[in-house]
């Protein structure tokens, strides 16, 4: 069967888009929060999510997937990133690729083009979830309250990213940079993170950046 | 706390991360409308109830969500050792006796 039906875009133009944390009015709360903040949250909103299913064991899904995105399949517990796009493991035959928003309906039709003929499933959950951006020095402080898994670099240094509980809740913990965390949460569950942050790091200092 | 280690994600990881799914290597009949009520009943409802080594299907539910097989020691509750599906488990009922037998100097 071909890997090219049913695909559309999902995100017209001239729609009116609106992030799960819009309610938080985040662009309002910007720069007003903590002038020596340990911890800075930036919601990095309507980003392009496709997870991307597959047999990685498999040579030509693999090159199919460097050929369309230019980046190599990421071991477990790992994540790649090229600019804005990265490409992370979530399972042994499952990744989530993130790429800047609106060029999702353009990257999947590529990828879908690459892997022709193989048994794959690429979906679009641009609506499902988004990503919060952490940055400062306390930030391992707020993971060490939340998170029962072991966030000292030793054990998670740049470039690794873990689906686990967090805050008696489920996420994934990617650390894209040195003092640089990225927080994958659902839809539903983003005011309640959200609120969980301002508590956790209101002893460090929070700031707010749009 | 238990640290369960994942076959998929490599690393050992919290017990609140898990589900145990009961038991393991239970293979659905290949014709089920060619099995007796009694066999279609046994593979759907009967389950082991062993006292000592378990083999177990458990589920990394809040990491990479796939299934696994665990050992475990349903007296002590001390993982023995996890495989993905597919694999033999290397730690068995018979082979744990048979070791005991041989502590012993009894030979089989």
């Amino acid at each position: 069967m071909s890997n090219l039906i049913n695909v559309y875009q999902q995100r017209p133009a001239a729609a009116h888009a609106e992030s799960p944390l819009f309610h938080a009015g985040l662009e309002q709360l910007a720069g007003k929060g903590s002038a020596r903040a340990g911890v800075t949250v930036r919601e990095k909103k309507l980003l392009g999510h496709l997870t991307l299913r597959g047999d990685a064991k498999d040579p030509a899904f693999a090159g199919g997937v460097h050929k369309a995105l230019g980046l190599e399949l990421p071991v477990a517990l790992t994540l790649v990133a090229a600019g804005d796009t990265s490409l992370q493991w979530l399972a042994p035959d499952e990744w989530l690729l993130i790429v800047p928003s609106g060029s999702e309906f353009a990257v999947e039709q590529k990828l879908r083009e690459a892997l022709e003929g193989q048994h794959i499933s690429i979906v679009n959950v641009s609506g499902g979830q988004t990503l919060l951006e952490l940055t400062g020095p306390k930030v391992r402080e707020v993971l060490m309250k939340s998170t029962s898994y072991d966030v000292h670099p030793s054990n998670f240094p740049a470039g690794k990213a873990v689906g686990t509980h967090f805050a008696k809740s489920q996420l994934v913990i990617r650390h894209t940079a040195e003092d640089t965390w990225e927080l994958l949460i659902r839809r539903s569950f983003s005011d309640y993170f959200w609120l969980w942050l301002q508590d956790a790091s209101a002893e460090f200092g929070l700031a707010i950046k749009a | 706390m238990l640290h369960i280690f994942c076959p998929h994600c490599g690393e050992l990881r919290s017990e609140e991360e898990f589900h145990a799914k009961g038991q393991a290597h239970i293979p659905r009949p290949l014709d089920p409308t060619a099995c007796t009520d009694a066999e279609w009943g046994e593979y759907l409802f009967f389950r082991d109830n062993p006292r000592g080594i378990h083999h177990e299907l458990w589920v990394h539910s809040a990491g990479c969500r796939k299934y696994f097989n665990a050992t475990r020691h349903t007296v002590t509750y001390e993982i023995l050792e996890t495989y993905k599906i597919g694999e033999k488990p290397s730690v068995t009922a018979a082979g744990t006796a048979e070791k005991k037998a041989s502590d012993q100097g009894v030979t089989a």
